[in-house]
């Protein structure tokens, strides 16, 4: 065959010598190759101690907001169920009756949300879709389990702590993330 | 003889609506002449109902502008002219959606029509299915240039089925002709003038009347809407199938909004105006919340543009099961039942069987 280009080295067949044949060079230019790599920076961190820093655009667990008030901002206006591509999301609304304006933001609100992470992608289009704030992809992986029905999340998973009465758990819930706005 | 001959062909008005000519008989107006073309040249229409008599006139989004009166006086229309309330002429011609003045009339009015409503289109129930909505996706801007509150009211309700938002309302006065064509008593109107006119009935009087339901239907936005459907679902998740029973007040052609075997709310078949093709009566409306209850013909046709597309398959065909085959018989093994771990859509709650909205207490007492 024609050689396309003229960069290609022709084989050197010829016999190997003594020296040659006992190796010791080459085994010594691949040693030092691997004691190169001590002084090197690692690539690994060791895990549950060290932890690397999400991107900023990480999409993680999903998160239901809310308001300064601690009530809850969604909706069930259904929009993140209709954008969801995995069909992971399902609600069910109800109406906010008298005396539970403390609770919920708008007059309807989801009484029940849930969040299939057996389905989901984590491809934040909920939370492109959410016209209220109300959902958002953490910087959290979803634990790892052995049961398919623990990854079925309703609200009492996905709800971020209310930051009048839990300002504490809030502020952890909330992270780096919300300090640097 | 001659006379005769006359009657029976009266002279077609020629007119040409964005560069199409159609014949219409005398007394059509540009709107219904445009939507016999069909298409994008029929202007948009918020209060204009062909169904019902004197509507129209009132919300100004079918504004057109005539290039030219007529053969006899070709002279062009000072101000652009409502075409819904304007008859043809003989040659006429007519720019819709050719006409930038037109277009840009027509952003204006969609600004005024949005002065005041909410924009609560997150909890309303029309939305998907709402005119106001589809209207300002076509001409709105993304902001208001309004500084001022909106105007509010109490929400309030219209006797035990209807709930009337006058927040939402655009006083555009179908329902009011329609309760007083349809009905023969009406007992709700259009009270006080300007920023405060409010659609209301006197003292709360309940509106009991056989056919008042289908002001529902008729309302361009989410300012009436069904009680009995309220906050259940939204539009886009339950499916619209045509069915009919044999109702003794009614023609009982309906359209059943379902989710798996409940039926979740009954509206009137609409035509591709959006208009009531057969008024029903309440029974069939509000009453009738039962698969057992209808015929059902088949999904309805829903066009392509509409949220409530999404999922809808009109001609489905499903697949032969070939798992069972591949596995010799044996058939999969299930890893999860989902209704074992999931709150939502239990099958033994049935929330099409709620008579108002739910609360918290009926999930409460459903766990």
């Amino acid at each position: 065959m024609q050689a396309l280009t003229n960069r290609a080295k022709p084989v050197d067949r010829a016999p190997m010598t003594w020296v040659e044949k006992l190796y010791l060079w080459n085994i010594l230019k691949g040693m030092l190759i691997t004691l190169r790599h001590f002084f090197k920076r690692k690539a690994t961190v060791k895990y549950p101690e060290q932890k690397r820093p999400f991107s900023p655009v990480f999409r993680g667990l999903h998160i239901l907001n809310r308001d300064e008030q601690g009530r809850e901002r969604c909706t069930a206006c259904g929009l993140c169920a209709v954008a969801c591509p995995a069909e992971a999301i399902t609600m069910e609304a109800a109406e906010r009756k008298k005396g539970e304006e403390n609770l919920y933001r708008e007059e309807k609100y989801a009484a029940r949300y849930e969040i299939n992470m057996l389905r989901c992608i984590f491809c934040g289009l909920c939370e492109e879709a959410c016209p209220k704030d109300a959902i958002y992809l953490s910087e959290t992986f979803a634990p790892a389990n052995f049961q398919r029905q623990t990854f079925i999340y309703g609200k009492q998973d996905l709800l971020i702590p209310d930051p009048v009465k839990e300002p504490e758990l809030y502020a952890k819930a909330v992270g780096e993330r919300g300090k640097k706005n | 003889m001659a006379e005769e001959v006359k009657k029976e062909a009266p002279k077609l008005f020629k007119v040409t609506i964005d560069n199409i000519t159609i014949e219409v008989p005398p007394g059509t107006s540009i709107l219904n002449a445009a939507r016999q073309i069909g298409g994008e040249v029929a202007p948009p229409a918020m209060c204009y109902y062909s169904k019902l008599q004197g509507s129209g006139g009132k919300c100004r989004t079918c504004l057109v502008e005539v290039a030219a009166g007529s053969t006899a006086d070709p002279r062009p229309m000072p101000k652009l002219v409502a075409s819904c309330r304007t008859n043809v002429m003989d040659g006429m011609i007519v720019k819709n959606i050719t006409s930038e003045k037109v277009i840009d009339a027509r952003n204006g009015v969609v600004e005024f029509l949005l002065l005041n409503h909410p924009l609560d289109c997150p909890i309303c129930d029309q939305a998907g299915e709402c005119h106001l909505q589809d209207l300002s996706y076509e001409h709105g801007k993304e902001s208001t240039r309004y500084e001022f509150s909106r105007r509010t009211f109490e929400k309030h309700d219209l006797g035990p089925y209807i709930q009337l938002h006058m927040t939402r309302c655009i006083l555009c006065y179908r329902c009011v002709f329609t309760a007083d064509q349809i009905s023969k008593k009406r007992v709700h109107g259009v009270l006080d003038r300007g920023d405060h006119a409010e659609i209301a009935t006197y003292i709360e009087k309940s509106l009991d009347n056989d056919f008042i339901g289908n002001v529902i239907d008729v309302c361009p936005v989410g300012a009436l809407t069904d009680k009995t459907f309220r906050f259940k679902n939204r539009v886009w998740f339950t499916k619209p199938v045509d069915a009919h029973r044999d109702c003794p007040k009614c023609s009982g052609k309906v359209q059943l909004w379902m989710r798996g075997k409940e039926v979740f709310r009954v509206t009137a078949r609409k035509d591709e105006w959006g208009e009531v093709k057969d008024w029903i009566c309440n029974d069939c409306r509000f009453e009738k919340k039962d698969t057992a209850d209808w015929t059902i013909e088949g999904p309805s046709h829903v066009s392509r543009h509409s949220v409530i597309s999404q999922g809808h398959y009109e001609k489905l065909e499903k697949p032969n099961e070939t798992l069972v085959k591949v596995l010799d018989g044996r058939a999969p093994k299930l890893l999860m039942d989902i209704h074992s771990v999931s709150e939502v859509n239990k099958p033994t709650v049935k929330l099409s069987a709620i008579e108002g909205p739910a609360h918290s207490d009926d999930f409460n007492t459903a766990k």
